[in-house]
């Protein structure tokens, strides 16, 4: 960038127009994103009920509480065992998909694509209630048309071994289209003279399928999988309205135990909540290194193949 | 090549492959594999939206019908009051303006805010803006339940708490780092020629960006546009948190869980507001998907 040695009056004008450019977000940004999220940690040390000024330092007290809270241990195990339910399905069968939608000899592609994107854009807690009507064990649809098949009653979201399951197929089906869309993405960027290529010397689909597409697909892998990952951790909208966490806790993800301490109760205890809160911060800040490592081997990756 | 490879689909191989002298009966052969595997997958792309077609034809049967239709798409009579009952009685005309408000004037500031701001760090080195950018980044995927608490604790005391301004405000607040990035990839492919250009003309700094640089970045501006919408338009959690003592405030998808509650059995006025609610989100997708797509593709890519 070209800037002059001695300040003139130009280059004075200038850097006030680019702090005037910045201000809107270093406002609203700082006030509503970098203040909180170092504000939990204050919090989090505090014992406080949010109706009145009075906060109580209490040091780690908090987090003492929290950790030995079975119910946080059981969002946390929650929490992850939803993402293992969800993140292998959504990255693996989409990519199935996607590498099938990518053909354009594939009729009507534009149209199934779309289709399979539509849940993706709807309102997250809407579908969230009406499933709660679909799979209602005594009027939904579902369990009407399982009668007729002589089955009767199923109680997909009230039952605690079919909750969680339930949830997280609803989930990937809800989120599916993301995760394909993803992965066309990245197929698109392998080049089709490779394809030629391999068909001039005679490859077979599946070679080609297994000894071009994914060593190519490969670094795209590591950061599609961190990408849903870290989608997991925002299901609150979903949780909340299918099952509000229950039965009895066995779908609490995180976010639902932040809330139910934080908002929920009747005396909300905002420094345990914030305690949580930062404790859920420092899962995802986890998981977002291992996907700094992962992005780095995955550039590293892709440098490396022509 | 033999025959037999010929005939078997191929992933990711473009058009035009087929030899010009194939004779039609062997070409619809070889096609027909293609054929089978798209009726396979319309059949799935059914079931995949039936969910919705469903909830289409419920808020058109009545009550008792609902209840004993199971997963008949067609209403013996069509029952138009769901609609009057969801807009007048459970307030989904209201919710309707709020989220329309909300989400308009968000889209607008997010968009004017990340378009400066990419284009400021793309374009000019000043000091610490290599630390703004690290910040950015390093925010990038934070869960609004790990923010949710402190928002709500200053917006009460900025006196925002229980106001749509609040809620505005908030969600604009946000990350969207992603946003931002997108304009900065773009604003540093634009030659530098362009805007020695501008100067030469006379344009000044808010000039050279407003006339020039602007109105080059609108595919940009659509993408980003396009995906804040659909973001707001959904969100939940904060104006759940927001509409808590104001119940005039909610938007449709906060509007929706309250339905519930109140009308436990009212499920196909309920399905008309889940109508209400998503039709409008689902056409603005379909009139502008290009962007929507290539927003998503770009996290990919970049």
């Amino acid at each position: 960038m070209s800037q002059s040695v001695v300040p003139s009056g130009r280059d004075w004008k200038r850097s006030a127009w680019i702090w005037l450019f910045l201000l809107p977000t270093v406002v609203l940004y700082g006030v509503y994103t970098l203040y909180p999220i170092i504000a939990s940690y204050w919090y989090s040390l505090v014992e406080w009920n949010g109706f009145d000024s009075h906060q109580r330092f209490v040091g780690l007290a908090n987090y003492q509480q929290v950790l030995k809270d079975p119910f946080f241990a059981n969002s946390f195990k929650i929490t992850l065992l939803f993402m293992v339910l969800v993140v292998p399905a959504r990255v693996l069968l989409s990519l199935l998909l996607a590498v099938v939608l990518n053909s354009p000899r594939l009729p009507l592609v534009g149209v199934l694509r779309s289709a399979f994107f539509i849940p993706v854009v709807t309102t997250t807690a809407i579908i969230g209630v009406v499933m709660r009507f679909v799979l209602d064990p005594a009027t939904g649809p579902v369990n009407s048309v399982l009668q007729a098949f002589g089955i009767d009653g199923v109680d997909f979201l009230g039952s605690q071994s079919t909750a969680l399951p339930v949830a997280a197929v609803l989930y990937i089906w809800k989120f599916f289209g993301v995760t394909m869309i993803y992965w066309l993405a990245a197929l698109q960027t392998i080049p089709h003279e490779i394809y030629e290529a391999a068909r001039i010397d005679g490859a077979s689909v599946r070679q080609i399928f297994v000894h071009i597409t994914l060593p190519l697909l490969k670094p795209f892998l590591i950061i599609i999988t961190v990408l849903t990952v870290e989608e997991t951790f925002h299901n609150f909208d979903l949780m909340y309205t299918l099952t509000g966490g229950g039965p009895y806790f066995h779908t609490e993800i995180i976010e639902i135990y932040i809330y139910r301490w934080a908002f929920a109760a009747s005396i909300p205890q905002l420094g345990h909540a914030s305690a949580a809160a930062v404790l859920f911060g420092l899962l995802v800040a986890v998981v977002g290194a291992v996907q700094l490592w992962g992005v780095y081997a995955a550039r590293r990756m892709r440098r490396s193949n022509p | 090549m033999t025959q037999q490879a010929a005939a078997v689909p191929r992933a990711g191989v473009p058009h035009g492959s087929e030899t010009p002298h194939d004779s039609r009966g062997r070409r619809v052969v070889r096609r027909l594999p293609w054929w089978i595997a798209a009726a396979f997958l319309v059949g799935t792309a059914l079931l995949w939206v039936f969910p919705f077609v469903w909830m289409v034809s419920a808020s058109l049967k009545d009550n008792m019908e609902m209840f004993s239709g199971g997963l008949n798409l067609f209403p013996k009579d069509v029952v138009w009051s769901n609609y009057a009952r969801a807009w007048n009685d459970a307030h989904f005309g209201r919710y309707l303006i709020n989220t329309v408000v909300i989400t308009v004037v968000t889209v607008a500031i997010v968009t004017i805010r990340c378009a400066t701001c990419g284009y400021v760090l793309a374009r000019y080195r000043f000091g610490g803006s290599r630390i703004f950018m690290g910040v950015l980044v390093a925010t990038l995927f934070v869960p609004t339940g790990y923010t949710i608490i402190p928002v709500v604790k200053i917006s009460m005391q900025l006196g925002l708490i229980d106001s749509l301004t609040g809620m505005i405000l908030a969600l604009s607040g946000g990350a969207y780092v992603s946003a931002i990035l997108i304009y900065y990839g773009y604003f540093r492919k634009i030659p530098r020629e362009l805007e020695e250009a501008a100067v030469v003309d006379g344009a000044g700094f808010v000039r050279t960006f407003f006339s020039v640089m602007l109105p080059l970045a609108m595919p940009v501006t659509a993408t980003v546009a396009v995906l804040t919408f659909i973001t707001t338009w959904n969100s939940f959690f904060l104006p759940l948190v927001f509409s808590f003592s104001r119940p005039e405030l909610r938007t449709v998808s906060v509007g929706m869980q309250a339905f519930v509650g109140e009308t436990a059995t009212d499920w196909s006025g309920m399905a008309a507001a889940g109508v209400i609610s998503i039709l409008p989100v689902v056409a603005v997708f379909l009139f502008l998907q290009r962007y929507f797509v290539e927003g998503i593709s770009g996290a990919v890519k970049s």
